[in-house]
């Protein structure tokens, strides 16, 4: 093992985000629902409700719903300057066929673009959020456009249905003096890890079980904060906010606690409870709820997590320009409180488990 | 169909892509390259806000090939603010809560898959103004 120093992800020039936009289904689930079906209602439930796509969303509509949202709030970017257009998820429509060109085309960032699909289970978005940063510090682009989608489908009666939620955030990133939050630095810590995969051509993923706890989301969701604090000096107290992968309400309130931070810097970017684990949304969806809230002067760490296993910490530092352009589309809180429950056998016809032919 | 038209197509589908004109400014949907007012060529782009009301609907129960697996749904008639009378289905609402008048606003969403193995169509529907004041 490398014992190094962590070492600070920092481009040259100063970026930072523009834009952001979240995007959440509109149907929910509650986890009771899953219960009554498996254990009887006798198994409790993890949390209250998840969402659920429509017979007519999928990571390519999510992702473009949120694609839009972040252009809405970016002072005056032209679509066709966006150099880069990339999606990060485990549920992308096709197995071979991009997810980003049609969000590229439905954003009119087509042709004079590079696009790319992402992939590394929950953290498919923020390693897309990274590299986006350093496209435009780099000077490579003027703007990049970073997404982060899910449409999570868990084996019928497993744990993970209960959880296996929908919805996205886009993020992009441009020059720091245009920001609604600035960058400041991240670091990332990833090993070989064999906590949870989905082999070519099957339907639902697998997972170790125990093994998904501590050698896998605590270990480096705990290394990721715990490097990009020390790479930059900076302490828990130094954060107003606090967002990490949420895949149930459990792992995140611990890994906070463990690393020194308060439910009040964590409360608002858990969504989990509402919405669901939405993958490579999770942490990324945390952040919007955030910056729908966010003070200009104020610190906010994101620690994403994905199995495989790694985690992107990021640390961003809200501007006076957030006041003026939140407003310029819908908060994150509004897509959470637009919800219509729909009970199992909904479910399972929106989530096609009814196999008609 | 060649490659631009397909590419024109798109760009109408994903973002509502129509014309102006740039005699009389009648704003054109779909792209007829003709201005229907003053019968001036009009080939200038303009991209639909998306934002309108429902002119008149009827709600499908048997639907064509393609479309089975959505039904019922709601095909309505929606005037756009710019002018244009556009055919759309009606998404994220059920037919009940459907009226005359109703605002409405532009979402891109799949419009059908051709089987488990064809490509997937994507393609405006409208929705009613979810959240108000409009934004
Ligand atoms: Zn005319």
């Amino acid at each position: 093992m490398n014992d190094e120093q962590p070492r600070l992800l920092k481009p040259d020039r100063d970026v930072g985000v523009v834009g952001y936009g979240a995007y959440v289904p509109r149907f929910r689930l509650p986890a009771s629902e899953v219960d009554r079906i498996w254990t009887d209602g006798q198994g409790g439930t993890p949390i209250t409700e998840k969402a659920v796509p429509g017979l007519d969303e999928d990571v390519v509509t999510i992702s473009i719903e949120a694609a839009r949202n972040a252009l809405a709030r970016a002072a005056a970017v032209d679509p066709a300057d966006i150099r880069a257009v990339w999606v990060g998820s485990e549920s992308h429509p096709y197995a071979v066929k991009p997810t980003s060109t049609v969000v590229a085309e439905a954003i009119g960032a087509i042709p004079h673009t590079q696009a790319a699909d992402w992939q590394f289970a929950c953290k498919a978005g923020s390693e897309a959020f990274q590299a986006a940063v350093g496209f435009v510090g780099s000077g490579m682009g003027g703007y990049a456009l970073a997404i982060g989608a899910d449409t999570a489908q868990g084996r019928p009666g497993d744990a993970l249905e209960y959880t296996a939620g929908a919805g996205g955030a886009a993020y992009l990133l441009g020059p720091a003096g245009q920001a609604l939050a600035i960058f400041e630095g991240s670091y990332s810590f990833v090993t070989d890890t064999p906590d949870f995969w989905r082999r070519a051509y099957q339907h639902y993923p697998s997972h170790g079980g125990r093994f998904t706890g501590q050698p896998a989301y605590f270990r480096h969701s705990s290394a990721a904060a715990q490097g990009l604090m020390q790479a930059m000096g900076t302490t828990p107290e130094d954060y107003a906010y606090a967002v990490f992968h949420q895949p149930n309400l459990k792992f995140p309130s611990s890994v906070a606690r463990r690393l020194g931070f308060t439910n009040q810097q964590c409360a608002p970017g858990l969504l989990v409870g509402e919405i669901g684990n939405t993958y490579a949304g999770s942490s990324l969806l945390g952040l919007t709820a955030v910056l729908d809230q966010a003070r200009p002067g104020e610190r906010i760490l994101l620690v994403s997590f994905g199995s495989g296993a790694g985690s992107d910490a990021i640390s961003l530092r809200v501007t006076e320009a957030i006041e003026a352009r939140r407003d310029r589309a819908p908060a994150t809180r509004d897509y959470i409180a637009r919800r219509s429950e729909i009970d199992y056998a909904t479910y399972a016809r929106y989530r096609r488990k009814l196999v008609m032919q | 169909m060649s490659v631009p038209n397909t590419w024109r197509l798109q760009q109408q589908r994903y973002r509502l892509m129509g014309e102006v004109c740039d005699r009389c400014k009648t704003k054109i949907f779909p792209p007829r390259d003709v201005c229907p007012e003053c019968e001036a060529p009009a080939k200038t782009q303009f991209a639909l806000s998306g934002r309108g009301e429902v002119y008149s609907y009827s709600t499908v129960y048997n639907a064509p090939a393609g479309f089975e697996d959505a039904t019922p749904y709601t095909v309505a008639l929606v005037r756009l603010e710019e002018g244009p009378l556009v055919t759309a289905q009606l998404t994220d609402v059920s037919a009940e809560e459907v009226e005359i008048g109703m605002p409405v606003e532009m979402v891109t969403r799949r419009l059908r898959a051709d089987g488990a193995e064809g490509i997937i169509s994507y393609g405006y529907k409208f929705r009613p103004v979810q959240f108000s004041p409009a934004i």
